[in-house]
């Protein structure tokens, strides 16, 4: 009788669990069918913004935020109903919900769906991307706040915004890929917003190709998938193209890889392009000829995160088959993150552009993420995605009050100084570069550790040249922050020889935070707020994923069923901060103890590495590689199709041309000319002539008349008689 | 004793063609349009000696005569109107000198 009891308690307990899990499911089911609010809003925010005025400045600032802000409410929410789950134990399913339509019938039985989901992955990135966007959108209004072409700024930023958060809601794949071009068309619009710079409309134009080079590897995946499969569902109850990569992994593909493989590596030059891995990653660091803001949402926190964000989506393609964790997808990607890792930290170290070295510093660490998820480790790519977002924003904002405090210098060489004037903008920026230098307990050292961790176990060389990219982060960070914030205000010996001009200039001009002086000066609320929210989370966000509190939450939360490898753990962490902190020391003892006088010094570095700086300073000659193989070999291809053009087609387009004019001319000699022509002239002769002599006949003699009327009238009677009396 | 239909019909003809001379080979107009009466006359007086010999219980052919000729009194004053009219305009009634209707 106590045995059944108990055995009804425990049956009641399930039961119970059971109805929770339902409630839970219906609950997450709901939320998916909401989805897709969340790139609605800012999507018909642009549409009502591109109709408005150029004059109509806070109805566009206000339409954007408060769309935007509607986006993150919605996403928050997504947010907050997927977490909690994990009732099944440590190895439980991870919880989807989704939600798919028919958009586009065609023939008898074929369409083309659409469909919205709901899982960790997508909840997590599309809260980070609206709230980190909506931060960005707040200071946006700060740095902008001159521009005359305000309005259309932020009609771009909504659109993108839009784009963005479709791209993280999107469960097919052709959802995803309109949203992926339209990301890459806003980032086009952007870089190129102040398109009257020659500089800015050839970095539009090369962001644009460069990345274009790339999708076309991931539409040509696209199309194989939807061979293969017959859907561009991802999930779909058992029938969408990821839950079927299984038996693609079984099909033979092309050389070492399955088709599944060869999938995966055809969408992953689609991330390459986006997210500016070597060799496609020389768009990036141009593309921050664009607005601050514009290089702080699209090029570090969101757009080109969408490259990792589309592997980590399309995760079970690449690990489909996989053998000892690894495929030959998996190895590719794995070797190319580290290899840009490591490469565009190398050039970091030798640039003069405060925005250039936190975009080669984002090109970086997205082959940080490229690299965990090539190791297999989902968890931390995509968790580095996250801390990177916030704290690249961060580091991007405060590159941008920077740019604004100092009247638009870029020059680290022409700044120094700047903690005195700009405090908050100081602080905010350090939290920055300790985040992004791995020093604990900011977000970028757990993140920059589960990264390394994962390598670890994946591939030792891997492993270390990982960490000496994250020395040299540490390093040109440091040399960075000493460049800009320490030793004293250099920006003054350029303006000295303009003052004059200046104050002439200034004179007339109502001046709202003191441009009339030469010094640099603290940014308005409205910039410095959004810098500060974001770094509150550069220092608490790495919490979640540490085993201090419930035992890394986000691993649990994003992919429970991913097996965490384990050892290691120590040497990794011990190695990484002491990389780190010898990275902030080097950087400190060669810029930081004696710093730059003037703005003209040589780099502290340019002596001891001689050539190599140059070297690094240059981008270790991409560009110009690419300048005389690339472009010039597509010249040479041009100037050859031309010649064959104007010989070969041309030869035979003339000789057609020659022989149809030959036989029309003969046409028009022996057809028109003689036939056509003779004949008619001939028949018009004869009627004129008849006509003229028909008309003699008409001589306007009445009496004559009446004379031809009276012999007609006889013959006729003759007639009549004739017969009449035969 | 009455005389035959014939008689009437060959004077009906011979003033016809009289007429039919005078219209085509007369210059003047006025003595044109005094031909043209003639030939009138000649077939009223025809259709007169028609309806004597065949239908003299009807009035028919009668009336006919009576409106013929008194449509031909206002045919032959509108015609002298006219040659009057063409006289002050040309200072002449010779019909080979009256071309303005060549084609």
């Amino acid at each position: 009788m106590k045995r059944l009891n108990a055995q009804r308690s425990t049956l009641n307990v399930r039961r119970s669990t059971f109805n929770e899990l339902k409630e839970r499911m219906e609950h997450l089911q709901q939320l998916a069918r909401q989805q897709w609010l969340i790139p609605f809003f800012p999507l018909l925010a642009a549409a009502i913004q591109s109709l408005l005025k150029r004059e109509q400045r806070k109805v566009s600032a206000g339409l954007a935020i408060g769309a935007l802000s509607l986006s993150c409410f919605v996403a928050l929410r997504a947010f907050w109903g997927t977490m909690g789950g994990g009732h099944g134990g440590e190895h439980h399913e991870v919880e989807r919900a989704i939600w798919n339509f028919t958009w586009l019938k065609y023939g008898d039985n074929g369409s083309l769906d659409m469909g919205f989901i709901l899982d960790p992955l997508t909840a997590g990135m599309a809260a980070m991307v609206a709230f980190v966007g909506l931060m960005i959108f707040i200071n946006a209004t700060g740095y902008m706040a001159e521009d005359e072409n305000f309005t259309r700024f932020f009609c771009f930023m909504s659109l993108f915004a839009a784009a963005m958060l479709g791209l993280v809601v999107a469960n097919n794949l052709l959802l995803f890929f309109i949203c992926w071009e339209l990301v890459g068309l806003c980032s086009y619009l952007l870089i190129g917003f102040w398109h009257f710079k020659p500089s800015a409309s050839a970095a539009m134009k090369k962001a644009f190709i460069t990345t274009r080079i790339g999708d076309i590897g991931f539409f040509l995946g696209v199309l194989t998938l939807y061979w293969q499969t017959g859907t561009l569902n991802l999930y779909d109850h058992g029938r969408g193209a990821l839950e079927q990569a299984d038996k693609l992994a079984q099909i033979g593909g092309w050389w070492i890889f399955s088709m599944a493989g060869l999938i995966a590596v055809l969408l992953f030059f689609g991330a390459m392009g986006k997210s500016a891995q070597f060799p496609l990653h020389v768009w990036l660091p141009d593309a921050m000829e664009g607005p601050t803001p514009v290089s702080a949402l699209i090029h570090a926190a969101t757009m080109v995160a969408a490259g990792v964000f589309m592997v980590g989506r399309m995760f079970p393609l690449f690990t489909a088959g996989a053998v000892g964790g690894s495929t030959p997808a998996l190895d590719f990607m794995m070797w190319i993150g580290c290899f840009t890792a490591v490469f565009s930290a190398t050039i970091a170290v030798g640039q003069f552009d405060i925005k250039r070295v936190l975009a080669y510093s984002t090109c970086s660490q997205l082959g940080y993420m490229v690299m965990a998820l090539g190791a297999g480790g989902l968890v931390a790519g995509q968790f580095h995605l996250l801390t990177h977002a916030f704290f690249k924003a961060l580091l991007f904002l405060g590159a941008g009050s920077v740019i604004i405090g100092t009247h638009h210098e870029q020059d680290m060489r022409k700044m120094g100084g700047l903690r005195k004037y700009m405090p908050i903008t100081f602080a905010c920026y350090m939290v920055g570069m300790l985040a992004l230098s791995g020093v604990p307990p900011f977000a970028g050292f757990f993140s920059k550790d589960e990264v390394l961790l994962v390598t670890y176990h994946r591939s030792k060389l891997a492993w270390g040249l990982a960490t000496f990219a994250a020395f040299l982060t540490a390093f040109y960070m440091t040399r960075q922050i000493c460049m800009v914030f320490f030793g004293k205000w250099r920006g003054g010996e350029r303006e000295q020889e303009h003052e004059k001009e200046h104050e002439e200039k200034h004179e007339h001009e109502e001046d709202g935070h003191g441009h009339g002086d030469h010094e640099p000066h603290e940014i308005p609320w409205n910039m410095w707020m959004p810098i500060a929210v974001l770094s509150v989370f550069a220092v608490v966000l790495g919490f979640f994923a540490t085993p201090f509190i419930g035992g890394n939450l986000f691993h649990r939360y994003v992919a429970p069923e991913e097996h965490m490898p384990e050892g290691g753990t120590g040497t990794v962490m011990v190695l990484s901060i002491a990389v780190g902190a010898l990275g902030i020391l080097f950087g400190y003892l060669i810029y930081g103890r004696k710093p730059m006088e003037h703005a003209d010094e040589p780099d502290p570095l340019a002596k001891p590495l001689g050539g190599l700086f140059t070297c690094l300073n240059r981008k270790w000659y991409i560009d110009e590689l690419y300048e005389a193989t690339i472009i010039r070999l597509t010249m040479a291809c041009g100037v050859l199709f031309r010649l064959i053009d104007e010989l070969v087609i041309d030869g035979i387009l003339h000789t057609i041309v020659w022989l149809t004019k030959v036989i029309s001319q003969f046409f028009h000699w022996v057809g028109d000319e003689f036939f056509i022509n003779g004949g008619f002239d001939t028949a018009c002769e004869s009627v004129r002539d008849s006509g003229g002599l028909l008309s003699r006949l008409q001589n306007g003699r009445v009496q004559n008349y009446f004379r031809v009327l009276s012999i007609g009238a006889a013959v006729l009677l003759v007639l009549y008689f004739l017969k009449l009396n035969p | 004793m009455s005389i035959p239909l014939g008689h009437y019909l060959i004077l009906s003809g011979i003033l016809f063609a009289i007429g039919l001379c005078g219209a085509l080979t007369r210059k003047n107009a006025i003595i044109v349009l005094i031909a043209i009466e003639v030939m009138f006359n000649a077939g009223i007086l025809n259709l007169i000696a028609f309806w004597h010999y065949k239908q003299f219980a009807v009035l028919t052919a009668q009336m006919f005569a009576i409106f013929a000729i008194s449509i031909a009194a206002a045919e032959s004053a509108v015609g002298l109107a006219l040659v009057i009219a063409i006289y002050r305009h040309y200072r002449s009634v010779d019909v080979e000198e009256m071309k303005s209707l060549k084609g």
